[in-house]
């Protein structure tokens, strides 16, 4: 797809530029005359959505970092005097807690996306791992944020989800008092969790750029998944994309708004309006929304495996349900990219995404029996659904008629469409 | 349009699959309640929060001044005799319509903790508008040793430290309505929720029944206030339903004082983003106009 350039600079100004750091090219290159599959909908929007929530989080980020004290002592009331006495504080402040959750919205979209369109498959296997490390240092950073204002949540969680660590045999102990700077939540573990959460954003960015790198050299995929043949298949990103995106990246901000001006703690806990107390622990601790699907899998491990304990099963099993993520690419062995022409596995697909739902339901509330089986049975179809039924569906599963080309699809599309307006019944549509 | 329908179908299916987990579940949850009463720890609270009409509730919601005036009444003569109020300074009560001579008075009412002077002493002066409401007690250890073992919550953000979960499918609508006033229904039930405990409770020793206690049946608290106890002067029924709700508005207030320009920013940024929305999708129709896609 790096094909031939076409930026031509007209002025003096910009072959002088040019000749020497030709930035204003690969800028042209990248987001102008780049060519993109010209049926991209709009689940090819979220990336747009990404890099505004990313931006958001860093800017707003920043400015509350002017203003937070990263002290056992001083944290929680430093995050109330931004949202009482900075100006426009509360602004910054609910941007960038409702902010994270709209990323992690807009990052499962997207890896859903992925998955339904098989964006994983060769020759785009860095491009998704890339994605996998993106959502990882998102998970870290997240949690890290999550422990800053010091609420009682924020101590609890950080106390609990240190406490993973330490179900591993020899090393975890040592591992968990590394994290934490200590034998226990305290004040190393704010501190360090405060230089971090102000590092990993920038290194998401520098991933980022690979990404989109990686994304420019095998160009994107598109609904049909085959790929680009000929020039009739594709559109300029700009003015084509741009404006997809711009318009998918409105409507986002729009449901962000609606969250962070009318009801913007909803997403949170009540319990983190409660100073941290290292003596009083919360009558029930959970994670935020975005992990509680791996919640769930941790706590669907009840039961001993041989020499594994079912902590440390939990722990396994919850690791790996992001780890085999980036096995994705040589565990399905389908020849067919897209989901479109595979009528098994879009029904598999949209079981998982089902299955995902109901782990995040099951990890928010109190375990009970019925909820621990049906938790079981989750992270059964979890795990199954990418080392069972992707590599055996490859196999037997016929797929659907392809289209020889992007355009043959879209006229095909077309001219359907076409027909059945001439058809009687439609005329007054 | 089969491509729709098959994944709008498909949706159905996704819905009716957590509908029918979430049934189960709460057929579940309802069974044993029922049939180990005795030996299974309920589930608290035993009542759920009344939910009250708040005027700052909704998108154009707003405080009433004269109402957290009367909370502002409720909390200093009532519930500041235990529970602080720590991060409220005097100078915010302007919000509440009070003139800045009138917040001086006010704030002229209590004593603070100032120093150290030129002789290295600490010494108590008259509070300003500067100063924030004063703890009842020097820490959390004399708080607690004073009321039963139990410190009384600091008050600053209780109305949105609270609230009572409010479980499925009940949380997806609350998106929509935007219910956030959790907190303040809380503070009201609880206040107004004490009652005699059901024959053959026992009430534990320095305990009082209360089933809108979120985690228990009974509190330390017993009930702070009744009806006649704060004389109102703009001729509010003086009851404690009216004072509990005063006092909870008042909280609300307290823990988010700019709600109302939040609220505003908020229809402005809508509108907005709506127009943005429209402009940009008819730009989009147009450029796509010659393209097939």
């Amino acid at each position: 797809m790096s094909g031939h350039s076409t930026y031509q600079p007209s002025t003096g100004i910009e072959k002088w530029i040019d000749s020497r750091l030709p930035l204003p090219r690969m800028i042209h290159d990248s987001f102008v005359s780049y060519p993109v599959p010209r049926n991209l909908n709009y689940a090819y929007t979220f990336g747009a959505m990404l890099s505004v929530m990313l931006i958001v989080q860093i800017v707003t980020g920043i400015v509350l970092a002017m203003h937070y004290a990263a002290s056992t002592g001083l944290a929680f009331d430093s995050v109330e005097k931004i949202m009482r006495d900075v100006n426009h504080g509360w602004l910054l402040r609910y941007l960038h807690s409702n902010g994270a959750s709209f990323f992690f919205i807009a990052v499962y979209a997207h890896i859903a996306r992925g998955l339904y369109y098989g964006s994983y498959k060769a020759p785009r296997e860095i491009l998704w791992i890339l994605g996998v490390v993106i959502y990882l240092l998102m998970m870290a950073t997240g949690f890290m944020g999550y422990v800053l204002p010091w609420g009682q949540m924020s101590f609890w969680g950080a106390t609990v989800i240190t406490g993973f660590f330490s179900a591993f045999p020899v090393v975890g102990d040592w591992i968990q008092q590394f994290l934490l700077g200590g034998f226990a939540v305290d004040q190393p573990t704010l501190n360090r969790f405060f230089s971090l959460h102000y590092l990993l954003p920038f290194m998401i960015v520098g991933v980022v750029i690979l990404h989109v790198w990686a994304l420019h050299v095998t160009g994107q995929t598109n609904p049909t998944g085959v790929e680009v043949k000929t020039k009739t298949d594709t559109v300029a990103f700009t003015p084509y994309a741009t404006l997809k995106d711009a318009l998918g990246v409105a409507v986002f901000l729009l449901f962000y708004a609606w969250f962070v001006f009318y009801m913007p703690n909803f997403l949170g806990h009540p319990d983190n309006y409660i100073p941290a107390d290292a003596l009083k622990t919360p009558a029930h601790i959970v994670p935020e929304w975005y992990y509680l699907p791996f919640y769930a899998m941790l706590r669907a491990i009840t039961f001993n495996v041989g020499p594994i304990d079912s902590k440390l099963g939990g722990v396994l099993v919850m690791f790996g349900s992001i780890i085999i993520l980036f096995f994705l690419p040589w565990l399905d062995t389908s020849k067919v990219r897209s989901a479109v022409y595979r009528p098994w596995y879009k029904l598999f697909f949209w079981l998982f995404v089902a299955d995902c739902i109901l782990l995040g339901w099951l990890g928010s509330g109190q375990p009970t029996d019925l909820t621990t089986t049906l938790a079981q049975l989750g992270t059964l179809y979890y795990f199954g659904f990418f080392l069972v039924i992707m590599p055996l569906l490859g196999l037997f599963e016929t797929p659907r008629r392809i289209p020889n080309s992007i355009t043959e699809a879209v006229l095909e599309k077309k001219n359907k469409s076409d027909m059945e307006k001439l058809k009687p019944g439609h005329a007054s549509a | 349009m089969k491509k729709l329908v098959s994944s709008l179908l498909s949706l159905a299916f996704v819905a009716g699959l957590g509908g029918a987990a979430a049934i189960a579940q709460e057929n579940h949850a309802a069974a044993p309640a029922a049939e180990h009463a005795e030996s299974e720890t309920p589930h608290y609270p035993l009542k759920h929060p009344k939910e009250v009409a708040w005027s700052f509730a909704g998108p154009f919601g707003h405080y009433d001044k004269a109402q957290l005036q009367r909370g502002l009444k409720v909390y200093t003569e009532v519930c500041s005799a235990c529970h602080s109020m720590r991060l409220v300074p005097f100078r915010m009560l302007e919000e509440l319509g009070y003139s800045e001579a009138q917040v001086k008075t006010f704030a002229a009412n209590y004593k603070v903790q100032d120093g150290p002077n030129d002789a290295g002493e600490m010494f108590e002066r008259v509070a300003v508008p500067s100063d924030y409401f004063p703890s009842p007690y020097p820490n959390a250890q004399a708080a607690a040793a004073a009321n039963n073992g139990a410190a009384p919550p600091d008050m600053s953000l209780l109305a949105k430290a609270r609230g009572v979960t409010r479980g499925f499918p009940q949380f997806v609508f609350d998106m929509f309505t935007q219910y956030q006033e959790g907190g303040p229904d809380y503070i009201y039930s609880l206040l107004t929720g004490y009652e005699n405990p059901p024959a053959g409770f026992q009430v534990p020793p320095g305990g009082h029944y209360n089933p809108h206690f979120a985690s228990a049946a009974t509190l330390a608290m017993p009930q702070p206030i009744n009806n006649d106890q704060v004389t109102y002067d703009d001729g509010s029924p003086q009851t404690l339903d009216q004072y509990s709700k005063d006092v909870s508005a008042f909280l609300m207030w307290a823990a988010e004082p700019h709600l109302e320009e939040r609220k505003r920013t908020g229809f402005m940024v809508m509108v907005f983003l709506l127009i943005f929305v429209g402009l940009i999708y008819l730009t989009k129709k147009s450029v796509y106009a010659s393209k097939e896609h």
